[in-house]
C-alpha cells in the first residue's frame, strides 16, 4: 500500500511520527504521580464494606450493634440510610425487549451476587473500619437461582429482577440474506461451540474513590480512578439532586483501567452519599479481594456458531447463536448490550459474508455484571470466527492463509457494508495479512514447525486477522442503543499572557500517554514548543461536555479535537500578528513559536503576541483584538476501521500441557501514527492481556455461585516469563475522511491473540484430533481434551 | 485510633536517608506506615497478598514486599524507596532506562520495579534475556507486557558489565 500523503494535513510534520519520550513519566517515575489513594485531606475518614456472601438472598435485617464497639467506628451504613438521599442510576437503551435494572449505591432489598456491597463502615482509620465488619450480622432470606445462563435463560428460572419479569434483559438478531437455504445447499460446513470465559480486568491499581464536601460552595468532589470522569459527573449529579456544577469528577493518576473503571460503581455513589451526609472527606479503596469480586468482568458467552463454504474456501454464510452471561446488573451507562450485542455485530469480522444469521440473548445470572474490558465483544467474535476460518481451511485441506486472503475484504471493496451493518471505511485488511507473513517469512516458519512435528513435538501455528471499529462518531453511540453521546470530543486550547498554551480536553488518559501525543499534534498544528504545552484532562469540569478516554477514541477524537482547535487557534495568533506586523495573514508562516513574515524579515514570538494581545493596551486595534482562546468539537461521524492479523507459532509441552509461545507478530494498520513508541506499547501490553486470556486467567464461579478467585495467585495474570517477544508490523494506511488520519488502536492486541492462540494450539494437537473452542487453554484442560480424544481414538502418532 | 494509645509501640526507621520515629499500632502494615505515616505515596499497593510486587522496596540493601512486613519489623532498619532514588529533575539511571524504552504505561507496578531491579543489577547476572525475564517474574504489570521493561534492563545490564 502505498505511503499516504499527509502534505495537506501537516505543513511541516516535526512530532507526529516521532518516538516522543513521555512528559508523564517523570513524575509516575518518581514516586510523584498521585493516585486517588495518595490524595490526602484534612479529617478525611475511612470506609469499608461488607459485601453479600449469598449469590441471591432477601436482606431480612442488619444488626451493627457491635460494630459501634470497635473503637474509631464513626457510622454503619445500610440502603435503608440513603432512602430519598438518592436516585438509583438507571442504564437505558433505544434497544428493544431491554431492561435497565437500577444500580444504588448499596443492595436493596435483595443481594445478586457474591461481592455486592451490602452495607458500609465508616471510621476514622481503614483498619478500624475493616474490624468493624465481623461485627455485624446480616440475616438473609436466601432466594433460588440459577448460576449458568443456559439455565438463567430458561423460562421457568429464578427470577433475579423480579421487575423485568424475566432474565432475558437483551436481545438482538442481524440476518442478511436467505441463510436457512445457503447452508441446505453449501457443499461444506463447520460448526463448534465456542467460550471466553469469564475475566477480571484486573489493572494494578484497585479501584479508589475519595469525595470531599464543599460547605462554603455546597459542592462535591470526587476524586476518582476512573476513566469516564465526564460520565460519572453527568449521571451522579442526576442521583444525587446536584446541579452539575455542585460535582466534579477528577481522575488523577489512575493505574491501568482495561475498562474495569469504565463504569458507574455503587462505590461512587457511595463516597458521595457518605461526605455530604457526614460533611467530611471520605475515601474508599478497594483491596484485591473486592476487585476479583466486584470490579466490571469480562466476556461470558456461549457461541454456537456455524460457517458454510464453497470448494474454492469461500464463505457463502454463517450463523450464531449466542448466550451471554451478563451477570446480576446491567451496567451503567454501556448497558448489558455493550458485550453481547458486539459480539453478534463484529462476528462476520473482517470477511465478505454475504448471509448471516446472529442472535443474541443476554441473560442476568448471580455474578458480578459484565462491562467493557479491552476489545469489547470482540475477542470472543473473533475466537469463534478464526476457529471457523482454521475448522473450514482444514476441512478442505487449504492452507489457512490462503483461505483468509480468498475472503477477506478487498481494496476495491471498501467500504464495505457488514451483514450486521458496520461499514469498513479503507483499512488494510489483506496488506496486513501479507504483512504478518512476510514478517515470519512464512513458508520457513512452515518448515521450521514441521520439523519440529517430525521430532514429536506438539507445535503448531495459528492465524487471527480481525478489524475493529474505533473512534466512533456521533452516528452511532458505542453502545447499541445507549442514549449518551459518545461520539465528539471537545478541546479548548488556549494562550495566556505569558505565551504559555494550555489545552484542556474531556479524554481521560490511563496510561495511554495522551499528555504527551496530544501534546505533539498541538505542538505540530500549532507551530509551538511542546515544552510550552499544558495538557489538562481528567477533570469533567474542563470542557462543557465530556465522557473520558474508552473504546479507542482518544487518538482519534482527541487527536482530531486537538488538531482543528489548534488550527483555529492558529488562525487568531495569525491575525494579531498581522496587526502588529502590519502583514497579510497570508504572508505569515508560525513555527517554533515564532510567526514569520515571507514579505518582509519581521518576526514575533508567540510570546510576544500574547503580551500585546493582553497586556500592551493600544497595541492592536480595540475593535479588532482577539483572545487566544479556541474551543472546538470534533464529531468524526462514522467509525474508523482499525485491522490486523496476528501470527504466532507455539509449542504445547506433552509432560506438562503448558504453552510456550515461539514466534510472534503483530501487522497492523491504524492509520497515522502519532508517536510510535506508545503504538507499540500499546500493542505489547494489549497481546500479553490476550495471552492471559488465551492461556492464564479465567474467574470460576462455583454452583454456590462463589468465586474460586480470592487473590492473584487464584486469577493468574501473565508474568514476564509467559509473553515472548513480539515482532510489529505497521500499515499506515490512508485514512481520506479523518482528520489527522487517526485510527484507535489500544484495543486490538486482546482481540486477536485468543484466537491466534487457540488456532495454534489446536493447529498443534492437529494429529491427535483436539481442537480448542474454549479459552483459557489452561494445562488443565489441556489435559483433558488430550485424554478424552486418546480414549476416542489411538493416538495417532 | 487515640482509644487505642496504649496499644502503640515506637518504631524509629531510616528512610531514603531520614531517620523517623513514630508511634504506631503493632499491626500497622509497613506499606501503610511509608504511604500514610510517613507520606511517601510512591509505594503502591496492588494486592496486600505479596504477589503483585507493586510494593517492594529495598529493607537493609535488598528488595523486600512492604505489605508483607509489619512496620514495628522495621525497627532500626535502613529502608529505600522510589522516591530515594531519583527525582523529575535529575532521573536515576534505571528510571531514565524506563523512560527511554517506555517501560511504563500507567505507572502504577512502577516504583516496585524500579526497586526490584536495583535489586536485580546489584545480585545477578541478567546476561540472557531469561534471566531478565525470570527476575522480573515476580513483579506484575498490567500495562506494558514487559517487552520495553525487559529492553530497559537488558541495556542496564550491559551497562552494568558483567558481576564480579
Ligand atoms: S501489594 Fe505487596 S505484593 Fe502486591
Ligand atoms: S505500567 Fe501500568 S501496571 Fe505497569
Amino acid at each position: 500500500m502505498n505511503k499516504p500523503d499527509y502534505s495537506d494535513v501537516v505543513m511541516r510534520p516535526k512530532l507526529v511520527g516521532k518516538r516522543i519520550k513521555r512528559t508523564e513519566d517523570l513524575r509516575l517515575l518518581t514516586g510523584t504521580g498521585e493516585y486517588v489513594d495518595d490524595v490526602q485531606a484534612a479529617g478525611m475518614v475511612h470506609v469499608a464494606i461488607r459485601r453479600s456472601d449469598r449469590p441471591h438472598a432477601r436482606i431480612i435485617a442488619v444488626d451493627a450493634h457491635a460494630a459501634f464497639d470497635i473503637p474509631g467506628v464513626i457510622g454503619v451504613y445500610d440502603m435503608t440510610d440513603f432512602e430519598g438521599e438518592c436516585e438509583p442510576a438507571v442504564p437505558t437503551s433505544r434497544m428493544k425487549d431491554y431492561y435497565a435494572t437500577p444500580t444504588w449505591p448499596l443492595a436493596r432489598g435483595k443481594v445478586r451476587y457474591v461481592g455486592e456491597p451490602v452495607v458500609a463502615v465508616v471510621a476514622e482509620s481503614r483498619y478500624a473500619a475493616e474490624d468493624a465488619l465481623d461485627h455485624i450480622v446480616i440475616d438473609y432470606e436466601p432466594l433460588p437461582f440459577a448460576i449458568r445462563q443456559v439455565d438463567a435463560v430458561k423460562d421457568d428460572a429464578p427470577l433475579l429482577h423480579e421487575e423485568a419479569g424475566t432474565n432475558v434483559i437483551v436481545r438482538r438478531e442481524f440476518v442478511r440474506g436467505d441463510v436457512e437455504e445457503v447452508f441446505r445447499t453449501a457443499p461444506h460446513k463447520v460448526g463448534g461451540t465456542f467460550r471466553m470465559t469469564r475475566k477480571c480486568p484486573s489493572p494494578m491499581e484497585n479501584r479508589s474513590y475519595m469525595a470531599q464536601w464543599d460547605k462554603r460552595n455546597r459542592a462535591l468532589t470526587l476524586y476518582s480512578a476512573s476513566n469516564i470522569p465526564g460520565v460519572v459527573r453527568d449521571v451522579l449529579s442526576g442521583c444525587l439532586g446536584l446541579s452539575s456544577h455542585q460535582l466534579r469528577v477528577i481522575a488523577p493518576d489512575v493505574g491501568g483501567s482495561f475498562g474495569g473503571k469504565g463504569s458507574l460503581y455503587s462505590e461512587e455513589m457511595l463516597v458521595c452519599l457518605l461526605a455530604r451526609k457526614l460533611q467530611r472527606p471520605v475515601k474508599y479503596v478497594a483491596d484485591r479481594l473486592e476487585d476479583l469480586a466486584a470490579m466490571s468482568q469480562a466476556f461470558d458467552e456461549l457461541i454456537e456458531a456455524e460457517l458454510a463454504f464453497d470448494d474454492e474456501g469461500r464463505f457463502l454464510g454463517l450463523r450464531a447463536d449466542v448466550i451471554g452471561d451478563v451477570g446480576a446488573f446491567s451496567i451503567y451507562p454501556w448497558t448489558a448490550a455493550l458485550e453481547t450485542v458486539q459480539v453478534i455485530s463484529f462476528l462476520p469480522g473482517p470477511y465478505k459474508t454475504e448471509a448471516y444469521h446472529g442472535r443474541i440473548r443476554g441473560v442476568l445470572t448471580p455474578k458480578p455484571p459484565t462491562g467493557p474490558y479491552r476489545g469489547v465483544g470482540r475477542p470472543s467474535s473473533t475466537l469463534a470466527m478464526e476457529r471457523l476460518v482454521d475448522m473450514a481451511a482444514r476441512k478442505i485441506g487449504m492452507d489457512p492463509a490462503e483461505i483468509r486472503r480468498r475472503n477477506l475484504v478487498r481494496r476495491e471493496d471498501f467500504p464495505y457494508r457488514t451483514a450486521p451493518g458496520i461499514i469498513w471505511d479503507q483499512s488494510a485488511f489483506l496488506e496486513c495479512l501479507e504483512g504478518a507473513c512476510a514478517a515470519l517469512d512464512y513458508p520457513a516458519l512452515l518448515d521450521r514447525r514441521d520439523a519440529m512435528r517430525a521430532e514429536g513435538r506438539w507445535v503448531g501455528l495459528g492465524f487471527a486477522s480481525y478489524a475493529e471499529l474505533t473512534g466512533i462518531g456521533s452516528r452511532i453511540s458505542v453502545a447499541p442503543g445507549m442514549p449518551i453521546n459518545t461520539g465528539t470530543e471537545t478541546a479548548n486550547i488556549s494562550i495566556d499572557a505569558t505565551g504559555v498554551v494550555t489545552a484542556a480536553f474531556g479524554v481521560a488518559s490511563h496510561g495511554q500517554g495522551l499528555e504527551t501525543t496530544l501534546a505533539q499534534i498541538i505542538a505540530d498544528e500549532l507551530g509551538c514548543a511542546m515544552a510550552d504545552i499544558i495538557v489538562l484532562h481528567g477533570d469533567s469540569s474542563l470542557v462543557p461536555m465530556s465522557t473520558g478516554t474508552y473504546a479507542s477514541r482518544s487518538a482519534v477524537l482527541g487527536g482530531g479535537a486537538a488538531t482543528v482547535t489548534s488550527r483555529g487557534l492558529k488562525a487568531k495568533v495569525l491575525r494579531m500578528a498581522a496587526l502588529l506586523m502590519e502583514q497579510q495573514t497570508g504572508d505569515l508562516d508560525l513555527h517554533d513559536s515564532t510567526v514569520t513574515s515571507r514579505a518582509s524579515n519581521q518576526s514575533l514570538t508567540i510570546k510576544e503576541i500574547a503580551k500585546a494581545v493582553y497586556n500592551q493596551m493600544g497595541r492592536i486595534p480595540r475593535d479588532q483584538r482577539e483572545d487566544l482562546v479556541f474551543q472546538e468539537t470534533y464529531d468524526p461521524y462514522l467509525g474508523t476501521a482499525c485491522s490486523s492479523t496476528h501470527l504466532c507459532m507455539l509449542e504445547v509441552d506433552p509432560g506438562t500441557f503448558g504453552v510456550r509461545i515461539l514466534d510472534y507478530v503483530v501487522s497492523e494498520d491504524c492509520g497515522r501514527i502519532i508517536n510510535p513508541m506508545i503504538v507499540d506499547g500499546q500493542v505489547h501490553g494489549a497481546v500479553a492481556q490476550g495471552i492471559g486470556a488465551a492461556l492464564l486467567e479465567e474467574v470460576i464461579h462455583d454452583g454456590e455461585g462463589q468465586s474460586v478467585a480470592a487473590s492473584l495467585a487464584d486469577y493468574l495474570l501473565p508474568v514476564a516469563t509467559d509473553i515472548p517477544d513480539i515482532a510489529i508490523v505497521h500499515i499506515e494506511a490512508e485514512l481520506p475522511n479523518n482528520v489527522g488520519g487517526f485510527r484507535g488502536m489500544g484495543e486490538g492486541g486482546t482481540i486477536g491473540a485468543p484466537a491466534a492462540i487457540a488456532n495454534a494450539i489446536s493447529d498443534a494437537l492437529a494429529p491427535l484430533g483436539v481442537e480448542v473452542n474454549k479459552l483459557p487453554a489452561t494445562p488443565d484442560r489441556l489435559f483433558a481434551l488430550v485424554r478424552a480424544a486418546r480414549q476416542d481414538k489411538p493416538p495417532a502418532e | 485510633m487515640s482509644e487505642h494509645t496504649d496499644d502503640l509501640v515506637a518504631v524509629t526507621v531510616t528512610v531514603n536517608g531520614m531517620t523517623h520515629s513514630r508511634r504506631i499500632e503493632p499491626r500497622m502494615l509497613l506499606s501503610d506506615f511509608l504511604r500514610h505515616g510517613l507520606g511517601l505515596t510512591g509505594t503502591h499497593v496492588g494486592c496486600e497478598h505479596g504477589v503483585c510486587g507493586a510494593c517492594t522496596i529495598s529493607v537493609g540493601g535488598r528488595s523486600a514486599r512492604s505489605c508483607l512486613m509489619l512496620a514495628v519489623m522495621a525497627e532500626g532498619l535502613e529502608i529505600e524507596t522510589i522516591e530515594g532514588q531519583g527525582t523529575p529533575e535529575a532521573l536515576s539511571r534505571i528510571q531514565k532506562a524506563f523512560q527511554d524504552h517506555h517501560g511504563l504505561q500507567c505507572g502504577f507496578c512502577t516504583p516496585g520495579m524500579v526497586m526490584a531491579i536495583a535489586d536485580l543489577l546489584a545480585h545477578h547476572p541478567l546476561e540472557t534475556d531469561d534471566q531478565i525475564r525470570e527476575g522480573l517474574s515476580g513483579n506484575l504489570c498490567r500495562c506494558t507486557g514487559y517487552i520495553n521493561i525487559i529492553a530497559a534492563v537488558r541495556e542496564l545490564a550491559r551497562e552494568r558489565g558483567p558481576l564480579t
